[in-house]
């Protein structure tokens, strides 16, 4: 029997935890609809395609979007096949005693759970004091001051690490839903492993890697913390042309125009306008990369 | 028993053969003998190791971790256990069709160019010729040969199992190693696969793996039957399916378990 | 040569066989013997330089990965090495700090005890870096005489992170259950995308909201002097928990054995009843590894902190007060400071702690996940 009182506290129950779902569903409209409402009148083609002007009080965001983008370019091409390449090693070449893999495994776990301040720190101290100081001191003896800086290189390859796992995550799991039977198939006529890897795995497991790499730039616009000290500029009056040069990103920019601006209140249009965008480039690859992702379950699924 | 040295080798012939898995042996002392040109069909309840036997004759049990072997396997007379072999050699002469059809997600023709390109045929004449022939000795040509370039994939089933056969032959084995390969098949297309392998024996020796009896009976000259990893008769197979020497045997064939 | 007549084959069939194998041997001239040349083994260079150059990768990307622990600890080195520190109580710092959080107030009374520590301080007052100056409570790293106490930052970095959690946690587990247990499929289709929608808020988004809106917001609805603080950082944190909390309190109540639940629902339990008391219990293991992993998110996120706490490190003991956490004083002072110096070591020091503790957290989070719901579900 289904008492009264039991029925109420079945509604309360229910009732409540509705609402706490809700109430995600309230935040990120809440988020969403603010960023949107107030970036959406000062977004323009001229907005996207202008250098900041006027003391950063006017003008567009041009050279944030292409720090961005040169910064997880560089970072996709140092990260991307590394990780790729790992995880092949993990999923076909490793034994399950490997103690290579097993460190691997380990040093990945622990480093998705390393905050991105720290690889800010690490990009401090290896890249640009160990590594850039050595360079230094090996072409010019020290007295010039040129790889020891923060740069976009340093930058990048910071941000790699810090995507590293992302890239090694998404593309083992990849790997594994390429049915066993292909790989046997291979071998028993006479593939070597490497050919069966290259002319199976790899081209079965290519959605993957896409994904992978995709929610790896995602993750790489995003973070902010790691490139705070290893290369990103305030402001540049030039494009970013060479590896030692400083570059303007989207997240930087709106964390200096919202703390730091000569005039906060009055630049609000571009923060939000920034942020839109940053928000949505976010958007844009988190889909697609759950739509890749949705295409391989469901692969794994028939299989 | 020596009955001095015989006119001729056997195929295939196992020694003591037995194949562990850690500690557990899935395959216990077995010596068979299996002649060339010859269908042998292995026959058992499931788990009776007689899958397991069979891969040991390619070596892809070497892919299981902790497998391994005791005993000997030779295939023409050559250890193929042996130290100085190359398993990627011994498995381009030794072909397998597998339970499930497996077909590359690849068109028919790359899928039967495969192996020929693996071993480094480039010339697109000679893999077109490869190909076709593979086609129709697999007795599949006139079937796909106006949609060489669509996926295999859209084949039906039945036809997905002879173009992995096709596949296989692609590369020229001389040994043919099925396991269980008509299992997931309804009856026409088992049919056709069987008619097949009653043709490929003329050139191939072929060694398949059933759980149908029927099967056995019509596609093959000899069978043996497995119980518990061990080999518990091997002979003929009309004389296995009406005369069996071993009452376990008898008893799996009439049905009484299995 | 062996004989070919096989245990289990009567020899008149072995006679036979050889027989018909010769005939047939006559008749087919196709047939083709293997022979050892055949199989002898090949020198393959690609396949070796393949393994080779994988394994070679996956070693840099393994030694890429250690470097970063050894990186993270080697600038804050020259704290534990100054030379009048006795090397036996290098170690002491070091434990200290680890465990802060817990001794946070047993630890402060005790370092400002009189005795051999504070005869060192005297001599070591523009080193900087003492264990003295370091469990201090005033963060000064600029002034003529540096003071590097990182109390106020640890209290900062705790405040900010439990009520991150205190508003995340209930939300996440609830809205979770509601997902598992009583939402209608069309429901859990709208909440799932949300949530990944959430969990892919870049936190600098979440920060120029919590700036801009919430802070507002929220000072207008409990009307405190200071617009950024404690308070606002947790509640713009708790966004940047949720999506975490919620994803994997969802797949510890999932991974709940129907059984258990089919047979509370048999007995004439309620849906609700069932999810509270049967499913909701077996995943608790589950839920608190949620809450330490989100724990670990907080306690680590900068820029939330960086934009909307106000950044003072002040020692306070309200929650409407600004403060400054540990991850916030690394961001916002790194890129001023001199390399080498004992402020920059002071920082990677912060930094090494901050990597400690959330490995720390995740560690346990892990053995909580895999161990107790492996041994609970055996195996599921």
């Amino acid at each position: 029997m289904v008492t009264k009182k039991r029925r109420l506290i079945g509604a309360g129950v229910i009732g409540i935890s509705a609402i706490a779902a809700l109430a995600i569903v309230g935040i990120v409209a809440a988020v969403t609809g603010t960023i949107v409402a107030g970036g959406w009148s000062t977004l323009s083609w001229e907005f996207l395609t202008a250098a900041p002007s006027e003391g950063m009080t006017a003008g567009g965001i041009f050279p944030a979007i292409v720090g961005t983008v040169f910064l997880v370019v560089m970072m996709s091409i140092a990260g991307v096949p590394i990780g790729t390449v790992t995880a092949i090693y993990l999923c076909e070449y490793a034994g399950t005693r490997s103690v290579l893999a097993r460190g691997i495994r380990f040093a990945v776990n622990t480093l998705a759970g390393v905050p991105a301040i720290v690889f800010g720190l690490f990009g401090l101290g290896f890249f640009i004091q160990f590594v850039g100081g050595g360079i230094d001191r090996a072409l010019t003896g020290g007295a010039e001051l040129r790889w020891a800086q923060p740069n976009i290189l340093w930058a990048s390859l910071t941000m790699a690490l810090l995507t590293l796992p992302v890239v090694i995550i998404s593309v083992e799991e990849a790997i594994k839903t390429v049915p066993q039977d292909l790989r046997a198939a291979s071998l028993a006529l006479g593939a070597t492993k490497w050919q069966t890897i290259r002319r199976v795995v790899i081209p079965n497991s290519l959605t993957g890697i896409m994904t992978g790499g995709i929610l790896a730039v995602s993750r790489g616009a995003g973070e902010v913390a790691p490139i705070l000290f290893t290369g990103a500029a305030y402001f540049l009056p030039h494009l970013p042309t060479a590896l030692s040069d400083q570059f303007m990103e989207l997240g930087y920019h709106i964390y200096i125009m919202s703390t730091q601006s000569t005039d906060v209140d009055a630049t609000r249009g571009i923060q939000y306008a920034t942020t839109l965008v940053l928000l949505l480039l976010t958007f844009l690859l988190n889909f697609s990369a759950i739509y890749l992702r949705s295409r391989i379950r469901a692969r794994q699924q028939r299989s | 028993m020596t009955t001095g040295p015989l006119p001729l080798q056997p195929k295939i012939s196992t020694s003591t053969l037995s194949v562990l898995y850690g500690a557990k042996a899935a395959v216990k002392n077995v010596s068979l003998d299996i002649p060339a040109n010859k269908v042998t069909a292995f026959i058992g309840p499931s788990g009776c190791g007689k899958s397991t036997f069979l891969r040991s004759f390619n070596r892809m049990n070497d892919l299981i971790e902790g497998a391994h072997i005791e005993g000997s396997v030779r295939i023409d007379g050559v250890d193929i256990y042996d130290r100085g072999i190359d398993v990627v050699e011994l498995r381009k002469r030794v072909g397998m069709i597998f339970q499930r059809s497996n077909p590359f997600p690849k068109s028919i023709y790359d899928n039967i160019a495969y192996g020929p390109r693996v071993n480094g045929i480039r010339d697109r004449k000679r893999l077109d010729e490869i190909v076709e022939s593979a086609l129709r000795r697999s007795a599949i040509w006139d079937e796909v040969k106006d949609d060489l370039g669509k996926s295999a994939l859209a084949l039906s089933g039945g036809q997905q199992q002879r173009l992995c056969i096709a596949r296989a032959l692609a590369v020229d084995p001389s040994v043919l190693l099925m396991d269980e390969p008509a299992s997931a098949l309804d009856p026409t297309a088992t049919g056709k696969i069987e008619e097949l392998i009653y043709e490929l024996k003329d050139r191939y020796t072929i060694v398949i793996v059933t759980h149908n009896m029927q099967q056995a009976a019509r596609v093959s000259d000899l069978t043996a039957f497995f119980y518990l990893g061990e080999l518990v008769e091997f002979d003929e197979t009309r004389k296995i399916f009406t005369a069996p020497s071993h009452r376990q045997t008898e008893e799996y064939i009439t049905g009484r378990f299995g | 040569m062996r004989s070919a007549i096989s245990r289990s084959v009567d020899p008149a069939f072995a006679q036979h066989l050889n027989t018909v194998s010769t005939m047939k041997q006559h008749q087919h001239e196709a047939t083709r013997l293997l022979t050892r040349a055949d199989l002898r083994k090949r020198t393959r260079p690609a396949e070796f330089i393949a393994e080779t150059s994988i394994t070679g990768i996956a070693f840099v990307s393994l030694a890429a990965i250690v470097m970063i622990f050894i990186f993270a600890f080697r600038e804050a080195a020259p704290i534990f090495s100054q030379p009048d520190v006795a090397a036996g109580q290098v170690q002491a710092p070091i434990e200290e700090q680890e465990t802060y959080g817990e001794e946070m107030v047993a630890s402060a009374p005790e370092s400002a005890a009189p005795g051999k520590e504070s005869a060192r301080t005297d001599r070591d007052a523009e080193e900087g870096a003492t264990l003295e100056n370091l469990l201090g409570s005033v963060w000064q790293p600029v002034s003529s005489v540096p003071k590097f106490g990182l109390l106020p930052l640890v209290v900062g970095s705790f405040k900010v992170t439990l009520l991150a959690i205190l508003l995340a946690a209930p939300i996440g587990i609830l809205a979770a259950l509601f997902t598992a247990s009583f939402a209608p499929r069309w429901s859990r289709e709208v909440l799932k995308p949300t949530i990944e929608i959430l969990a892919g808020f870049p936190s600098v988004v979440i920060g120029f909201f919590g700036l801009v809106t919430l802070a507002t917001l929220l000072q207008s609805v409990f009307g405190y002097t200071y617009r950024l603080n404690a308070f606002v950082g947790g509640v713009a944190m708790s966004l940047a928990v949720i999506p975490i909390i919620y994803t994997v309190t969802e797949d510890a109540l999932n991974a709940v054995p129907k059984y258990l639940t089919e047979a509370s629902l048999a007995l004439g339990a309620t849906k609700w009843e069932t999810a509270l008391f049967v499913t909701l219990p077996a995943a608790t293991p589950g839920v608190f590894a949620a809450v330490v992993l989100g724990f670990g998110r907080a306690f680590g996120e900068t820029m939330i902190v960086l934009m909307v706490t106000g950044n003072a490190a002040l020692l306070s003991p309200g929650i409407f007060e600004p403060v400054r956490t540990m991850s916030a004083t690394i961001g916002s002072e790194m890129a001023e400071v001199v390399f080498g110096d004992t402020h920059y070591t002071v920082l990677f020091l912060i930094g090494a702690i901050l990597f400690l503790f959330t490995f720390s957290l995740n560690a346990v989070a892990e053995i909580f996940v895999r161990k107790r719901l492996l041994r609970r579900f055996g195996g599921g």
